[in-house]
């Protein structure tokens, strides 16, 4: 153990110094959720599998629908990556959600907006 | 008049004390933390503690007995500040000097853990009351070998004051390394004292929160805490002049930077004993230190009788 | 306590010790522990009945959180049990890839445990270390499945991702070091001797106790007893792998630590295995979304010992009832046991030996209900009215079936 205790002095610190020292996710990480619009034909298949009722689709035309996203309740599961038949919906690697203001934690996906 | 003033309440009385302590705490938690391959606190951090407890309300218990609750942990703030003044900081001479400082540093460093004993017992949360027991057992356990160690040095040396030990062995340079069992054995048993890792029984978080000191906060923990730093200091500074008597013909200045580095040393020894251990139970504790340290400080005296008997008539 | 010898002390439900909220109410007399009361459901949630107001491909995501740490064992186990009903032939990857995460589960859930066993017992430089550690196979763990814990790799008739050559040669890679570390481990557990006299002879459990008391997973094995469902009913891809049931005889927790410690060389040598014989082949098959009538009992082996789900089904998209026993609650007996007449200064490390969970436990341990609209607590008799009433809402009557059991009872 000694050794071992000794040798550190001289390694560097195993923290990572987050937040100074941004954190990159691996490729396929399940972070928050981004919606293609324009992809999405309104069969609410991932609202009716999401766990925690956190996605609702809203047909706001014909053929045309918007995904709101509540954040708060998410779980991060992509079930409803999984569930959706044409793949409309894609995990991203933002994991920074944190906010101080409940109503940002709702995400709307509209139609109009070209998806980023 | 207000010399005498100075000197007790700025330098190398209470605030040069307090500052000094804190930086100690901290290179023992830094040195702690990167032996555990962590970052560690900022500098400031045991100043950011301190301010923040000092801001914080105090809670007395309403079952305690609130005057007992509140002298204790001034009254070991007071008798671990004390003990300080008596501890030579450069050369041979300290603030107050007399014939026989050396037990009286010892006794004033008994004192906290009598204070947390009361303390803890009088604020009746039963974790208090078991920290405190346990404070009492281990200071029977771990007192004995530490006045057995620091004792053979100064028996070695004929004299019951501070000055006189450093006299002692500026006229006698090398015997100070015949006294290395005794450090061991005093460095070990300090920790008990400061209940530190191995020997943080009484404060063990895992089983009984906080020991003595669960029921205090605010200021009155803040005391306690600095308390602990204190005795941290004085402890190694006490260590550092009786077995590393060594480099004290220099000029004040010079004495009292390789003084103050002596202290970090031994504080640093400690980080690295506090890591590499595990908390012991008490019944261990006192095991060992009645089955093994006593007997190491017994073979130190044994051997500083011989050497006085050989080489000092 | 003033003039009396004997006192109790609350550790918990709020305690320094305890990672989770649970009432011991410890009887001392002096240092010394004269009986422990344990108290569970402080955790209690409700994850029973809320799976049965879900649908199947719902309750995988509330399953898997029935316990942080052994995520993936709750939703293996689940998935497994619904397999076994609806008669789904799960393809050979998909078991393969199960069995490397649940081995990789296994090696997180242990290492942790040193980590958690390291604090208890006051030695906090195997704490950092071996949490750092944990965080390599924390990384693969979110490279292969996307998340640090609660990976939901499972889905019913398969996984859901497959695992690419590339973190296959990421996984192998994190074994070397792992291997490495562990086996500094397993020196620093048979060398220092602070941990030694901390951990031999506290908490014994002899093998005797371990049969009547019923503990499982590797506080069963310390004491001698192959036990081990992995071997005993192989489930995924454990028949086709070989591997050693690691057995201790010292009875006691440093048994425990040492089979655990051993574990993880098992562990490293299972992923290597899988990752070799990682058959090709689709990950999943298609499952219906109704599953037929008919009911299962699912057997897994999680870190902490076995862990039993059954699920019953009536046909519909959600599951009729749900009933999942947690390791822990089969081990939190045996606790009690090992700790009479031990010191005070043992208890943490016994209860933490056990490696317990009691948010798994707690599930189903609540006796009183709290009323949702009023605040006043239902009482026994009141809340079993409720629920033959609302199961006769929802077309089960058992009142024939209770005569009947009533009339042989008669006899």
């Amino acid at each position: 153990m000694l050794r071992e205790v000794l040798g550190s002095i001289f390694k560097k610190p195993a923290t990572n110094l987050y937040p100074a020292q941004k954190l990159e996710m691996p490729d396929k990480f399940r972070g928050k959720l981004k919606f293609y619009p324009e992809k999405c034909i309104g069969c609410k298949m991932c609202m009716r599998d999401c766990p925690t009722n956190a996605i609702t689709i809203n047909k706001i035309a014909e053929n045309k629908f918007e995904a709101v996203f509540d954040l708060s309740r998410c779980i991060y599961c992509a079930q409803c990556v999984d569930s959706c038949p044409k793949k409309a919906l894609e995990p991203t690697k933002d994991v920074e959600l944190a906010q101080l203001d409940k109503n940002k934690l709702r995400v709307v996906f509209s139609y109009k907006e070209k998806s980023r | 008049m207000l010399g005498e003033l100075f000197y007790i309440f700025i330098f190398p009385g209470f605030i040069f004390l307090i500052i000094f302590s804190l930086t100690a705490e901290f290179i023992d938690r830094k040195i702690y933390a990167r032996l555990q391959n962590r970052v560690g606190p900022p500098w400031f951090q045991p100043w950011a503690d301190f301010i923040k407890l000092l801001a914080k309300e105090d809670i007395v218990p309403a079952e305690s007995n609130p005057k007992m609750f509140k002298v204790a942990p001034i009254f070991a703030l007071a008798a671990a500040i004390s003990a300080f003044l008596y501890i030579p900081l450069w050369k041979t001479d300290a603030l107050f000097s007399f014939n026989g400082d050396l037990i009286v540093v010892l006794y004033l460093l008994t004192l906290p853990t009598l204070a947390f004993f009361i303390g803890g017992w009088y604020s009746t949360s039963l974790y208090s009351r078991i920290g405190s027991v346990r404070c009492m057992t281990q200071l029977f356990a771990y007192e004995v070998p530490l006045f057995m160690g620091i004792l053979s040095s100064a028996l070695l040396a004929d004299s019951w004051s501070l000055k006189g030990i450093a006299v002692f062995y500026m006229a006698h340079p090398w015997f100070w390394l015949f006294n290395l069992a005794g450090f061991s054995v005093s460095l070990i048993s300090l920790l008990g004292k400061l209940e530190k890792v191995p020997f943080d029984i009484p404060e063990a978080e895992t089983e009984v929160v906080a020991g003595a000191f669960t029921e205090y906060s605010g200021r009155m923990l803040a005391f306690l805490r600095m308390t602990l730093d204190i005795e941290l200091v004085t402890g190694s500074a006490l260590l550092a002049l009786v077995f590393f008597p060594f480099a004290l013909n220099v000029h004040p200045a010079l004495g009292f930077v390789i003084f103050m580095i002596k202290i970090l040393f031994i504080v640093s020894l400690i980080a690295l004993l506090r890591t590499v251990v595990a908390r012991l139970r008490i019944d261990q504790m006192i095991d060992f230190c009645w089955k093994f340290l006593v007997p190491l400080a017994a073979t130190q005296l044994l051997l500083n009788l011989m050497l006085k008997g050989m080489f000092l008539r | 306590m003033h003039n009396s010898e004997e006192f109790r002390i609350p550790i918990g439900p709020q305690h320094p010790a305890l990672k989770e909220p649970e009432g011991f109410s410890v009887a001392l007399k002096g240092e010394k522990i004269l009986g422990v009361d344990i108290r569970l459901g402080y955790n209690h949630r409700g994850i029973e009945k809320a799976a049965e107001e879900r649908s199947y491909i719902q309750d995988i995501y509330l399953i898997e959180r029935v316990c942080g740490i052994c995520s993936h064992s709750h939703s293996t186990c689940f998935v497994q049990t619904v397999e076994e009903i609806a008669g789904l032939t799960v393809p050979a990857r998909a078991l393969y890839i199960r069995t490397i995460i649940a081995e990789l589960e296994r090696v997180h859930s242990h290492l942790l445990w040193l980590g958690v066993a390291g604090h208890e017992i006051g030695f906090d430089t195997l704490l950092m270390y071996s949490w750092r550690d944990r965080e390599v196979v924390m990384d693969i763990l979110a490279l292969v499945t996307g998340n640090r814990v609660n990976y939901g790799m499972n889905t019913i008739g398969g996984v859901r991702r497959d695992i690419s050559l590339q973190q296959a040669q990421e996984i192998l890679k994190a074994m070397d070091i792992l291997e490495e570390r562990t086996k500094y481990y397993i020196e620093v557990a048979t060398n220092e001797t602070t941990i030694i006299k901390r951990l031999s002879g506290v908490g014994v459990l002899s093998r005797e106790d371990v049969l009547l008391l019923d503990a499982v997973g590797p506080t069963a094995r310390a004491s001698g007893v192959k036990r081990d469902v992995r071997v005993d009913d192989p489930y995924a891809a454990y028949g086709e792998l070989t591997f050693n049931v690691i057995t201790d005889d010292h009875c006691d927790v440093y048994g425990r630590t040492v089979v655990r410690v051993k574990e993880l060389l098992e562990s490293y040598k299972i992923i290597r295995q899988a990752l070799k014989n990682l058959p090709a082949g689709p990950i999943a098959i298609r499952a219906p979304r109704k599953i037929p009538a008919g009911e299962a009992l699912g057997r897994y082996e999680a870190p902490r010992g076995e862990d039993v789900h059954y699920v019953k089904s009536n046909g519909t998209e959600k599951p009729e009832r749900v009933k999942i026993r947690a390791p822990t609650l089969a081990n939190v007996q045996a606790v009690k046991h090992m700790l009479r007449d031990r010191f005070l200064a043992d208890m943490p490390i016994v209860v933490a030996a056990i490696d317990p969970c009691f948010s798994c436990t707690d599930r189903m341990v609540r006796l009183a209900e709290q009323g949702s609209d009023k605040s006043k607590i239902i009482s026994w008799p009141s809340l079993h009215a409720y629920s033959i009433e609302w199961h006769k809402k929802q077309g089960i009557d058992f009142s024939e079936l209770n005569k009947k059991l009533a009339a042989r009872l008669a006899r």
